[in-house]
């Protein structure tokens, strides 16, 4: 049934529907609405059984994930930013230790300078720790992957990040049609572990591996991973059989039959993108757009399938790769080798900065002409970057660079009107 | 698309105005969008929260650039913010306060702009009245009903009530019934006036 709900509770709501057992959390902006409804739903006894932890980090968190799920809980916890930073050493070892546990991470920048507002970097900072990262375009896809997740999970005895754009999705209240029990309890079986602490049959987790075996152990989790490039699309298949609609996938297309220019990109940005797309398409631009609901595991093949007959692809990235250029862009050119695609790199929504149809309309067009800069600031303000540079090179003193630039545009932390 | 932009203070419910107007347009069968400006959530400071209505799926993301309408829940915010950026000739503006649009120094904005789409109502003093405290939203959202006749006061009352359950829900509406036959008979005479 059809509610209008926010993003955030939706979420709640479809994670308590998949039954946890444990729930452990720890509240940071934009999380927090997510776990605070969980928290109410256990409470009312809505949620029954399931146990609730109150925990004094993230790095609490996620250990006491890994406790309840190693001793075969269905276990949830989210967070964001700095909490995941905070939790990263756990994190390699859930996904080290192969347990299931899924995690809403809802996206925010990484400090500093401190900013709570949305962009990719705190989950793309933890692409390589072997978790599947899964990225969600709308509220309704937020909360279909997270049924989708713990199928997943379970069955590779891995876990998944399901990464939704913070305060932009978590806080946007719009219609959702959060998945009933009833049809949740048909998709997801009850927790079946490969592994488990048992007192009746006794294993140990977590044994200390030398350089005879590490590589070996190593190669399964990408093993793992790319057995989950099969599962994704099936999962999606069998959950539109189920719900009666599309979520999750390892792509999905937008108007890209005959597309010149294929722009590419994850989450919630893609909504502007593809009325973009649509306005362009009236004006009889061969444009379109590829989501990357998969960012780990990389879909390598279906992304060159899908952009394959284009002649440059714009990758629209929500996080910098400081030194070199854009996380999803490096992966992007692996996926197109040897094709004759030219690959720009959009930086853009940094620290919560809008993206504007506008300004996705004047990267088309510079596209469109082969004048886009390989890399480019989606936005930026030339003149504040420069009266900063000028400093730094009239002065050796000269001062902290946020605050400088605070001064400079007038303002502390305001939003975008 | 129909977008709405609030703009008010902390504490004075803009987020949960965008809210409430877009469950309104759910209820009468529309997709709508309401969302905050993120971040700024300390009492008093000002506070921009967004919905937009359309009758199929709303897939933008971006912030409210070129509004249809703008609520203005504190009026001491005009001398502040540039409340009017992106607004159409043709947008409507519904302001809280007591006072005439001349009396808020908006003369030379009130003849640029569709009169009959420009009005002030005192949903604050309103809430006053009926809630015990002078908090606008849930009064201007009955103002804005009248004023563009986009959501009908049935559905405003059924969403006032969902966010405010019992006696403090039946005297928000209550508040939202002021404003919206204030707002009404302000345009009666406003059209008596012109046709006059």
């Amino acid at each position: 049934m059809f509610r209008q709900v926010e993003g955030s509770r939706a979420v709640a709501e479809t994670v308590a529907a998949c039954r946890p057992d444990v729930i452990c959390a720890y509240p940071i902006s934009p999380q927090t609405h997510i776990v605070e409804a969980l928290s109410q739903l256990v409470k009312a006894g809505r949620l029954s059984p399931c146990e609730y932890v109150n925990v004094e980090s993230e790095f609490a968190a996620m250990s006491v994930a890994i406790g309840a799920s190693a001793a075969g809980a269905r276990t949830y916890t989210a967070t964001a930013s700095q909490g995941l930073l905070f939790m990263v050493e756990a994190v390699y070892n859930a996904s080290g230790l192969g347990l299931p546990i899924v995690m809403t991470v809802a996206n925010r920048a990484i400090g500093a300078p401190i900013n709570i507002w949305n962009d990719h970097s705190d989950s793309m900072s933890q692409r390589d720790s072997g978790w599947i990262q899964l990225y969600a375009r709308t509220n309704q896809e937020a909360a279909d992957l997270h049924v989708q997740a713990f199928r997943l999970a379970e069955e590779l005895s891995l876990p998944v990040m399901v990464c939704m754009d913070g305060f932009i999705l978590t806080h946007a209240v719009e219609r959702v049609d959060i998945p009933e029990q009833a049809d949740v309890d048909a998709f997801l079986p009850p927790f079946e572990p490969r592994q488990v602490l048992d007192p009746a049959e006794p294993v140990s987790i977590g044994a200390m591996v030398g350089p005879e075996a590490f590589t070996e152990v190593r190669y399964l989790a990408h093993a793992k991973q790319m057995q989950a490039l099969e599962l994704i699309p099936q999962i999606a298949d069998e959950f539109r059989d189920q719900f009666g609609r599309d979520s999750g996938g390892l792509v999905s297309s937008y108007r890209t039959e005959d597309a010149r220019t294929i722009i590419i990109a994850l989450g919630s940005v893609l909504g502007t993108i593809q009325d973009v797309i649509d306005a362009r398409r009236d004006m009889r631009r061969k444009i379109g757009a590829v989501g990357i609901g998969s960012f780990r595991p990389f879909p390598l093949e279906a992304l060159r399938e899908a952009v394959g007959h284009a002649k440059r692809v714009v990758v629209l990235e929500k996080s910098l790769s400081v030194g070199i250029g854009g996380p999803v862009s490096a992966n992007v050119r692996t996926a197109l080798a040897g094709l004759d695609i030219t690959t720009y790199t959009v930086i853009a929504g940094l620290g919560g900065r809008p993206i504007t149809q506008a300004s996705l309309h004047e990267v088309c067009e510079l596209a469109r002409d082969d004048e886009l800069e390989p890399l480019t600031f989606l936005d930026i303000n030339w003149d504040v970057v420069n009266r900063e540079l000028g400093r730094r090179q009239a002065r050796r003193r000269s001062g902290p660079e946020a605050e400088n630039i605070l001064r400079d545009i007038g303002t502390v932390a305001s939003g975008p009107v | 698309m129909f977008q709405v932009r609030f703009h008010g203070r902390g504490g004075q419910g803009v987020v949960t105005a965008a809210e409430l107007l877009s469950l309104a347009a759910f209820d009468e069968g529309r997709f709508a969008q309401a969302f905050p400006s993120f971040g700024s959530e300390r009492t008093g400071a000002p506070v921009v929260s967004f919905c937009r209505i359309d009758d199929r799926e709303i897939r933008v993301r971006e912030p409210v650039m070129t509004p249809d309408a703008l609520i203005i829940q504190d009026p001491t915010l005009l001398y502040q913010v540039d409340l009017f950026n992106g607004l159409a000739p043709e947008g409507y503006v519904l302001i809280n306060s007591p006072r005439a649009l001349d009396d808020l120094g908006l003369t030379d904005f009130v003849q640029q702009h569709d009169r009959r789409r420009l009005l002030t109502v005192p949903a604050g003093e309103f809430a006053r009245q009926t809630v015990g405290r002078p908090l606008p939203n849930a009064a201007l959202l009955g103002g804005f009903a009248a004023l563009t006749g986009l959501i009908s006061f049935r559905a405003m009352a059924g969403a006032i009530r969902h966010a405010f359950s019992g006696d403090i829900g039946e005297r928000n509406v209550e508040a939202a019934h002021l404003a919206f036959d204030h707002v009404q008979n302000e345009l009666r005479e406003l059209a008596h006036v012109s046709a006059g």
